[in-house]
């Protein structure tokens, strides 16, 4: 608070200034990057709505129409009455699959977030690494063979049991509860329940869950997608007339090779819901998203 | 990310002393020493059940698996190591081999520049700075189904927009799906579109925790800021650049439903496998020929292309910018 500072310290301290805002200016590069890249994750979603609403005759027009047409809620209609897609059914199992999945990743992570970072116990190193390491394993592809002779055993196949159970833990999510827990509580908060006699669940009830919720709902979001995105696992294990979402497309694909307005319908009401999702939690997303590849 | 996280245990009056609390009665300690010691196993055994019934139990099996002959009729045999030798000479296999290595290195090159390019644009002073970030964000959010199928449109051949493009710019109409190096690039751009935005973002965060200082100091030196872009960001990027690069191995190796879809659903992968990946060589040797035990095998061999790249790419970039 030098308030009487000599003027030639005032001049540096604002060309110091000057020259910082400088460096951070966006150039006009920056602009034609930034708005390069919004056109381009744009258009195939804009597209994907233009097509949906035309008929076939104009989807395949020369040139190509630019413009969305008037036929979205008929053919919305044709993709929910279609015999060979099941799509309400696949729709349905998404949700059911998705929730259920998203649900015990959240909880089993958080479990085990708290061991890792609060508790100590012994071959807890040991323990954690072992879920790094796995990370880094291709489980989906490796596990495939026997994982569908277990269904196959087990008579799971075309069930959804077959695709949530092996989805209902998650590397990934127990290394981000770890890393997050040990941010969000201090041991001493810890520490201090246990002292006032709190039993290791009770703390985990009153202490560290209110702490880690903001934890839990990105990594909510986060397993919602991946697993509402699933295409190779769910394709195999279950039958086209009891698919996920993404199956049925793959049905309305195979069939219908060349009814674009009907497969694209069908994708975009795939993709909405995920989109409404994306921009209610947009910024809680992108936090947590940038948070933890600092740390990763 | 408030600390200040109401712990919501209702304080007790300071007077008895907590000490004498936890030691009430005999049955007490006990209890409380069995909390200790065994709650934090509790609280693990989830992970670790589900993991060893669907993680580490498939992983062996697949093992267990290569080692066997399976056929059509069901009989199994054992044979060792011959589905890896039959593997090994198979040109099927090494057909699939060449076009996941091929496209991997056809995608993941350009996406790294452009992520880091997008990255270094994103950490400029700019408005409306969430609605970029979320727009940059938003293939991310798309099905890689609902991505290959617009592609896949686009690239049609007959009324593909790309090619209705490139006409009026007086090319000839490619067909996209019918050669290898066409199919490979219009897969590539599929992964690109979405994987691009995400990698912006990581990179992002760490180019923020850069100290601004070493740019200020180096600007003041003279340097430009292509120099500073190459001699600060880039080597501080080095962990994050792991991270990606690692990230996009697995990926990359693993496609799948990319390539699938393009080909209307199909894991033959074109007329000739001209875009068959391992991943849907092994779905189509166990799902299509029901031969598990070459599957198997070939999961495995995948399993090894996966650590000898991320160990290539990974001795790779530890020395890009190693000066540091």
């Amino acid at each position: 608070m030098t308030t009487l500072s000599a003027p030639a310290d005032a001049r540096a301290r604002r060309t110091k200034a000057a020259r910082r805002a400088d460096l951070w200016k966006a150039t006009p590069v920056t602009k034609i990057v930034l708005t390069v890249t919004l056109i381009v994750s744009a258009f195939p979603l804009y597209w994907m709505i233009v097509i949906a609403s035309r008929s076939n005759r104009e989807a395949t027009d020369i040139p190509p129409p630019f413009l969305p047409g008037g036929n979205l809620g008929q053919n919305i209609q044709r993709v929910l009455s279609n015999e060979d897609a099941h799509y309400l059914a696949g729709l349905t199992n998404s949700i059911i699959i998705a929730s259920t999945v998203t649900v015990s990743v959240v909880l089993i992570s958080t479990f085990a977030g708290f061991a890792f970072a609060r508790l100590r116990f012994k071959g807890s190193r040991v323990l954690l690494l072992l879920v790094l390491v796995t990370m880094m394993v291709p489980l989906q592809q490796m596990g495939l063979v026997p994982l569908y002779r277990m269904m196959v055993g087990l008579e799971w196949i075309g069930t959804l049991k077959a695709v949530i159970l092996p989805y209902l833990f998650n590397g990934f999510g127990v290394f981000l509860m770890t890393q997050y827990t040990e941010q969000a509580v201090p041991n001493e908060l810890v520490e201090a329940a246990r002292v006032d006699g709190a039993s290791t669940l009770r703390i985990w009830w009153n202490v560290i869950l209110p702490a880690v919720r903001p934890g839990m709902a990105v990594l909510g979001i986060n397993t919602f997608m991946l697993t509402w995105n699933d295409f190779l696992w769910p394709l195999i294990v279950l039958t086209p007339d009891n698919p996920t979402v993404q199956v049925a497309i793959n049905s309305l694909n195979a069939k219908y090779g060349t009814d674009y307005v009907l497969i694209f319908s069908g994708t975009a009401l795939s993709v909405v819901p995920l989109i409404v999702v994306f921009i209610a939690f947009g910024r809680q997303i992108i936090g947590g998203l940038m948070e933890g590849a600092v740390k990763a | 990310m408030s600390l200040h996280v109401d712990a919501g245990t209702p304080r007790r009056a300071p007077v008895p002393p907590p000490r004498r609390n936890a030691r009430r009665g005999p049955g007490r300690t006990l209890l409380s020493w069995l909390d200790l010691k065994a709650a934090p196993y509790l609280l693990i055994s989830p992970y670790y059940l589900l993991f060893l019934l669907f993680g580490i139990f498939p992983l062996a099996f697949t093992l267990w698996y290569s080692l066997y002959d399976y056929d059509l009729a069901g009989t199994v045999t054992w044979t060792g190591l011959g589905n890896y030798t039959a593997l090994l000479t198979d040109s099927a296999f090494w057909n699939a081999v060449v076009n996941t290595l091929g496209m991997f290195a056809i995608a993941t090159v350009p996406q790294i520049l452009l992520a880091l390019l997008l990255a270094n644009a994103l950490n400029k002073r700019i408005r409306g700075r969430l609605f970029v970030r979320l727009g940059v964000l938003l293939p991310l959010v798309t099905s890689v189904v609902a991505v290959a199928v617009v592609f896949t449109q686009l690239y049609g051949r007959d009324w593909g927009l790309v090619n209705w493009i490139l006409g009026s710019v007086g090319v000839d109409p490619i067909d996209w799906k019918a050669e290898r190096l066409p199919s490979w690039l219009a897969i590539s751009t599929m992964i690109d579109w979405r994987w691009t935005g995400y990698n912006a973002i990581i990179f992002l965060a760490a180019m923020q925790t850069i100290p601004k200082d070493l740019y200020e100091a180096a600007a003041i030196d003279g340097a430009s800021r292509r120099r500073q872009f190459w001699q600060i960001t880039i080597p501080m990027l080095r962990p994050t650049m792991i991270f990606v690069v690692l990230n996009s191995t697995i990926g990359g190796l693993t496609l799948f439903a990319e390539p699938t879809t393009f080909y209307g659903g199909n894991v033959h992968g074109g007329s000739n496998s001209q875009f068959q990946t391992v991943s849907m060589f092994i779905v189509e040797q166990g799902f299509r020929e029901f031969d598990y035990g070459y599957a198997a095998g070939a999961a495995w061999l995948l399993f090894l292309m996966i650590l000898i790249g991320s160990l290539i790419n990974f001795l790779l970039i530890r020395r890009i910018g190693g000066n540091k």
